[in-house]
Order: structure tokens, then C-alpha cells, then sequence
């Protein structure tokens, strides 16, 4: 039942877009409301975001740590650089694992679709290399793939 | 953990990210795997070594060359980065979709 895209643009571009039963002030405020932010934006099953910093304002800080409660975690830090409520959010955002990822442009737009609102979510990575390592093998072909690598190579 | 610890500095930097990316479509020499990148032979032998050291890529002896492939450890990290990301997202846009459900029977958002 996934409704999410994901696709390549150009050289350097990942664009995802979802559709949400939700009017996109709602859909906005669940992307830059920490208190909402924190209910969601939790990756795997069985993480949890116990800081979420976000100041919505140009230059406003973001950090989002992560933990699995069993002592790993990681965390992310960025800065907002424009926002139009409710329709535009756009963002710079980097991993610490714990080295820093590269810059990840992020433009986050909510549009009116129907009842609810369709968000297209556009990544600008720093180099087709750093989106190549991204997006290369396994989120397309899943791990089906990667099963047969390993069986040719054991 | 140390070997973890390893493996997370290894897959931090864009360039190993995008070497294994490259292995995990097949063996390649050095001199193949310079190819793509403005980077020369011996900087990318070194990231090859940082990669090796983590225990995410092993090589041959082929003749003259020294191929160099995805261990499973390697296999194992690229697919999980990677799967990770799409997974995760998909993830948290269906607890969104419960987030937004419950805010409207909230009444608290239009």
C-alpha cells in the first residue's frame, strides 16, 4: 500500500512525493512543530526521538537525535532557509554518523490534492557521486538483489 | 564495536559510499574505480585501504591485478544504508498519516 514515489531528477536530485488525508496546513505544521515532528519522524521500529529541535524561521536550527534505546543512536543537525506557510519548506540538512554526510538540499512543498495534500519532497545532493552511492543498488531492487550478490560471492 | 565504530567512519565519507556503491555492481580494479572520480590512483587506493580495514571490501591476486570486491560485510552495509533510507521513510509517513488522523479528531487543525 505504499503511496510514496521515489525517483532521480537530473545529476545531483532525489524527489519523493506522498499523498496525506490532510489539509497541507495540518501536513506543514506535522513537518516543523517539534512536538509533531517527534511522533513521526522516527525511522526504523523501535527508535525513538527524545531531542528534536526545530526553530522554524529562516536560519532557524534543526537537530533531531535518534536513539533505539539500547545504546546506539545518531543524530541530525540543519538550518531552515525559507518557509512559506503552509505550502514551502526549504532546508539544509547533514547525518552524523558520527562523521558528517554531505549537505542535503531539501525543498518540502504541500500542495491541495483533492481532499488532502500531495508533498513533494526534493533533495539536491552535493554531487552525482554522493547520489550514486545513495541511490545505486538496493533501494530500487530491495534485497532480493543483495541476496544473490552474496550468493555468488559465498 | 571497534569494528562497527570502523565501518560507520568507512561509510561517513561520500567517496567509500560511492566505491562500495560501484563494488556492489561488481569487482573492479583500482585503476576502474579511479575512473569515475576527480581523484587520483592513490587517493582512492587509500580510501580502498580504510574500506578494507573496516572489513567492507576484500581483493585478489589476478595476475597483475588486485581486484577488489564487496565482503559481506560490505554487502551487508551498502543494502542496509540503503534500504534503511527507503524503508524509514515509508515508515514514517505511515505514522504521519496516524499523527494527522489523530490531530483532526483533535479538532485541533483544520
Amino acid at each position: 500500500m505504499s503511496r510514496m514515489t521515489l525517483q532521480t531528477e537530473g545529476d545531483t536530485h532525489v524527489v519523493v512525493t506522498r499523498h496525506f488525508a490532510a489539509s497541507p496546513e495540518a501536513v506543514y505544521r506535522a513537518h516543523t512543530d517539534p512536538e509533531l515532528i517527534q511522533r513521526w519522524l522516527l525511522g526504523p521500529e523501535g527508535w525513538s526521538m527524545p531531542v528534536c529541535v526545530s526553530e522554524a524561521t529562516p536560519g532557524g536550527k534543526i537537530r533531531y537525535e535518534w536513539t533505539n534505546g539500547k545504546g546506539r543512536g545518531f543524530h541530525l543537525t540543519g538550518e531552515y532557509v525559507e518557509l512559506t506557510p503552509y505550502s514551502r519548506i526549504v532546508h539544509v540538512e547533514r547525518m552524523h554518523l558520527p562523521d558528517p554526510t554531505p549537505d542535503n538540499l531539501v525543498e518540502t512543498k504541500f500542495q491541495p490534492d483533492g481532499d488532502g495534500t500531495l508533498m513533494t519532497l526534493r533533495m539536491t545532493l552535493p554531487d552525482e557521486p554522493t547520489r550514486a552511492a545513495m541511490l545505486a543498488t538496493g533501494m530500487e531492487q530491495g534485497m532480493e538483489a543483495s541476496y544473490t550478490r552474496l550468493e555468488a560471492i559465498f | 564495536m571497534v569494528e562497527l565504530n570502523a565501518q560507520f567512519a568507512a561509510l561517513a565519507d561520500p567517496t567509500r559510499r560511492a566505491l562500495l556503491a560501484r563494488l556492489a555492481l561488481g569487482e573492479a580494479t583500482v585503476s576502474e574505480l579511479t575512473e569515475p572520480f576527480d581523484m587520483t590512483q592513490p587517493a582512492i587506493s587509500q580510501h580502498l585501504k580504510v574500506l578494507e580495514d573496516a572489513g567492507l571490501i576484500t581483493n585478489r591476486v589476478d595476475g597483475t591485478r588486485r581486484p577488489r570486491r564487496l565482503a559481506r560485510a560490505g554487502i551487508e552495509a551498502v543494502d542496509h544504508w540503503l534500504a534503511m533510507l527507503r524503508t524509514a521513510m515509508e515508515k514514517n509517513y505511515q505514522r504521519l498519516d496516524e499523527v494527522l488522523a489523530g490531530e483532526k479528531r483533535k479538532g485541533t487543525m483544520r
